[in-house]
């Protein structure tokens, strides 16, 4: 009857709308991309490349405190996006956390985790600690198996002391006295491995991470532009931006715009088009 | 949607050529390598493991300490991949934790075995993790339990794990005696890791050792060049 086919449409409708939300990555887009990719590459045009930041992060830990150290260039594939974009995420007043990988989920990662953070903050009423920004990274990141494409190096100093970490995209970490990650992280890791010395000076700290990261600059393809630093004391933090210059943008010797009368002309004849209007389409633009 | 997932990767790296850019380690996971090893003896357990984590070809952390604490005097010696067994260690802990403080009393080494087994058995499709757990409890003494891939558990008197283990199972299957002392155990668990680490490229660093037994539980490190030396070819 028409009550019940009416009864039985409302049903359906509600089934529809209240899908049963299981938590976790959903994969819809996934599958979306890959047919767009197929008929994208069907037409002969390739799908824009996820922005990277190629990258060279460290971060050494000195006798006061942390030395956070990234370079400034993000790429596309083989072009850079970005010429000075900044590597080192305010997590809390005490702890920062450079990041290499997919910019975007490094970038989206620490804004989630800064906010837990502060909130958990609130809670306990206490500064918070690098030790528990570490642990809210590192399950976030294996919850995603791997599939959020952040390697971090975080930093700071708490109660307990300066602290160091380094956070890989598939959720393991090391605490050490020096870390570097990224592309670029071989280069720097050598300067690391022949300079570093425990209970260096804040200058010798600072020294000794921005040779690393030039190392990485000048080295690796995917890392450029200049170095950032972040100086994190009890107390204190020196956000660095840029700390070091390391490639300026040239100045053109010469002059290449050719003034008018350079070239002679010889011969000028103005041949007018007789143009008649054959259609007149007028579109007006929507402005709601 | 379990065959989309696992063409997903695949076709990730096909979309753009950044071998030129972004080496190979950038984009392998992270495994510890290793050698890992314990040894039961009268009165408690030595546990032993190189230092060595690799991404690729690259060394990540080359001072890693392997020996994880669950509970005061249980632990763990980890192989497989980084993430998955701090990820299960963590939770592990967790769970000792609480069961322990709901018994008021110290956990046995076996409960602690079996919450490793549960969640290597259960989730053994999505992790790749061997675990060697071993303690010290006042009912039995000192243990060692082996929760290989896959999620096995059983109890032995000696346990190797990890890709170096395959070199040195001639060498401990000859050299363990029953009832060996407790500096008998610390010098053939040493000997054992260092043959290990010289044969296998994903173990290597220093020797991390651990006794556990009623007294607490005593750390030591040996390094690179104070390793046992054996008569080189």
């Amino acid at each position: 009857s028409r009550a019940s086919r009416k009864r039985e449409c409302r049903i359906m409708a509600t089934v529809s709308v209240c899908q049963y939300h299981r938590g976790g990555f959903s994969f819809e887009n996934c599958k979306r991309n890959a047919l767009l990719e197929a008929d994208i590459n069907k037409l002969g045009f390739s799908s824009p490349a996820a922005r990277k930041t190629g990258t060279t992060i460290c971060g050494v830990v000195y006798k006061d405190g942390v030395v956070l150290g990234a370079d400034t260039r993000a790429t596309e594939g083989m072009v850079v996006a970005d010429k000075n974009c900044s590597k080192i995420h305010y997590i809390s007043p005490n702890v920062y956390c450079c990041g290499a990988g997919t910019a975007a989920d490094t970038e989206m990662t620490t804004q989630i985790i800064s906010s837990n953070l502060e909130l958990h903050s609130l809670s306990t009423g206490r500064l918070p600690r690098v030790a528990t920004a570490n642990r809210m990274l590192k399950q976030m990141l294996f919850r995603y198996q791997g599939y959020i494409g952040a390697a971090l190096v975080l930093g700071g100093v708490d109660c307990t002391g300066p602290h160091l970490y380094s956070i890989y995209p598939h959720g393991s970490t090391d605490k050490l006295p020096y870390v570097t990650m990224g592309s670029g992280s071989l280069a720097a890791m050598a300067v690391f491995e022949d300079r570093y010395r425990p209970n260096m000076e804040e200058e010798e700290a600072k020294r000794l991470v921005r040779d690393a990261i030039a190392a990485g600059i000048f080295n690796d393809l995917g890392s450029g532009s200049n170095i950032d630093l972040c100086v994190i004391t009890k107390g204190k933090v020196d956000y660095l931006r840029p700390h070091d210059v390391a490639n300026k943008k040239g100045v053109r010797t010469g002059n290449y715009r050719y003034k008018h009368g350079t070239t002679g002309v010889l011969a000028k004849t103005v041949t007018p088009l007789n143009l008649e209007v054959v259609e007149e389409n007028v579109q007006t633009m929507d402005t709601s | 949607m379990a065959t989309m997932l696992q063409k997903f990767p695949s076709s990730v790296s096909t979309l753009n050529d950044y071998n030129a850019l972004y080496p190979d380690w950038t984009q392998r996971e992270v495994s510890t390598g290793t050698t890992i090893m314990a040894v039961e003896f009268d009165g408690g357990v030595v546990m032993g493991a190189d230092s060595r984590t690799t991404t690729g070809a690259y060394i990540a952390n080359r001072v890693t300490d392997k020996l994880t604490p669950i509970h005061e005097r249980i632990f763990c010696c980890r192989s497989g991949s980084a993430a998955d067994t701090q990820a299960i260690a963590d939770a592990v802990t967790y769970q000792l934790g609480f069961h322990s403080i709901e018994l008021d009393e110290a956990p046995l080494v076996q409960t602690a075995a079996s919450l490793f087994r549960d969640m290597c058995y259960r989730y053994r499709e999505e992790l790749m993790a061997g675990i060697i757990v071993a303690g010290w409890d006042r009912r039995r003494g000192g243990q060692v339990y082996t929760v290989p891939v896959g999620g096995m558990m059983t109890r032995q008197p000696v346990s190797v794990g990890g890709s170096g283990s395959s070199y040195i199972y001639g060498f401990v299957d000859s050299n363990y005696k029953p009832a060996m002392s407790k500096e008998e155990c610390l010098k053939f668990t040493a000997e054992a890791l260092t043959l290990a680490m010289e044969r296998d490229g994903s173990s290597g660093g220093v020797v991390r050792l651990a006794v556990i037994s009623e007294q607490g539980v005593e750390r030591q490190v040996i390094l690179g060049n104070q390793l046992p030396k054996f008569s080189t070819v």
